[in-house]
């Protein structure tokens, strides 16, 4: 009995002296958490600066977190009629975009909103607009369209960034939303 | 008034080195184009090609460099589809303009057939670079 009380002692105090170095090591940081939480919540961030800067001068860098696998080598198969315009690449700037947007891809990725908007496509199906698959259509289905198609700083769905001012660092939350001549959107 | 004299001068010094540093892709493309054929460069024709309009089936009818780049090359511009901005065509108000062959080649071809569903031919590109870059104002 006496024994068993001591090893119990000991093992509490030597948890407590070593928290302060637990806490102290570099693994546990509050970005790390902070990186956690948009993880359960977004997608990932756009970290390629080809693909930001090849794909992100006409429209937004979409997050390639928004479209399964399968969507974006449709896209890059018919790059020569991008939703009518040219937008052809030389054959490096194609490998490394593809690699990119295929490893990054809604079904590969572990951010939530990914696994949501992977899920929520059929698997026969293959979109090549993000606003046509179900998830979306489900979060933006209240939205009226003098909001938006109607709404000349906006113009589409397809201009996240006029709405969801962290569109390209893949961040989609709910109360950072602001649409241009309305305001905060609450559901 | 020897204060406002110096800095004249260095501002006048740095303003040509832009100007040198800029006309130096560009020279390098009309060297390009004058392999391709291009004897001479026209400003007006680039400036009038610039501004036609050219009909189109569907999607935005009337089509034209100015749908996007808007009139005034000074100004920044906004994608006719996308709603994008676009930095101004002149390199007074946009140094990074014509600085990178690459990009003003890859772009010439998306743009030309955008516009005119064909590519610019080697003297279109070299008349609308002596447009584009007379806009020049040091």
């Amino acid at each position: 009995m006496k024994s068993t009380l001591a090893i119990t002692a000991v093992i509490f105090t030597v948890g407590f002296v070593t928290l302060p170095v637990v806490w102290g090591d570099d693994d546990f940081n509050w970005r790390e958490i902070e990186e956690y939480k948009r993880r359960t919540n977004d997608v990932s961030a756009i970290t390629n600066p080809v693909y930001k800067e090849e794909c992100g001068s006409c429209h937004i860098a979409y997050p390639p977190g928004l479209l399964p696998a399968r969507s974006w080598n449709k896209v890059m198969i018919n790059l020569e009629d991008h939703f009518g315009d040219n937008a052809e690449v030389d054959a490096k700037t194609y490998r490394i975009i593809t690699k990119f947007l295929l490893t990054n891809s809604a079904d590969k990725s572990d951010y939530r909103r990914s696994k949501k908007i992977n899920q929520s496509i059929h698997f026969s199906d293959l979109p090549v607009r993000i606003s046509e698959t179900p998830y979306f259509k489900h979060k933006h289905d209240e939205i009226p369209a003098r909001l938006v198609s109607a709404n000349s700083k906006v113009n589409s769905f397809s201009q996240c960034d006029a709405c969801h001012a962290n569109a390209e660092q893949g961040s989609f939350n709910e109360h950072d939303i602001r649409i241009p001549g309305y305001g905060r959107w609450d559901d | 008034m020897k204060t406002f004299a110096l800095c004249a001068a260095l501002l006048t010094g740095l303003s040509v080195n832009i100007a040198q540093a800029d006309s130096e892709t560009v020279n390098n493309l009309l060297q390009d184009y004058a392999t391709q054929g291009v004897i001479s460069t026209d400003e007006k024709q680039g400036e009038q090609l610039w501004q036609k309009t050219f009909k189109h089936d569907g999607e935005f009818t009337e089509r034209s460099c100015t749908s996007c780049h808007t009139n005034d090359l000074t100004a920044a511009g906004k994608h006719v589809k996308t709603g994008k901005v676009i930095k101004p065509m002149a390199p007074s108000s946009n140094a990074e303009r014509f600085t990178d062959s690459k990009k003003v080649e890859k772009w010439f071809k998306r743009n030309c057939l955008w516009t005119m569903d064909r590519e610019c031919t080697a003297q279109e590109k070299a008349n609308f670079l002596s447009y584009l870059n007379k806009k020049i104002k040091f």
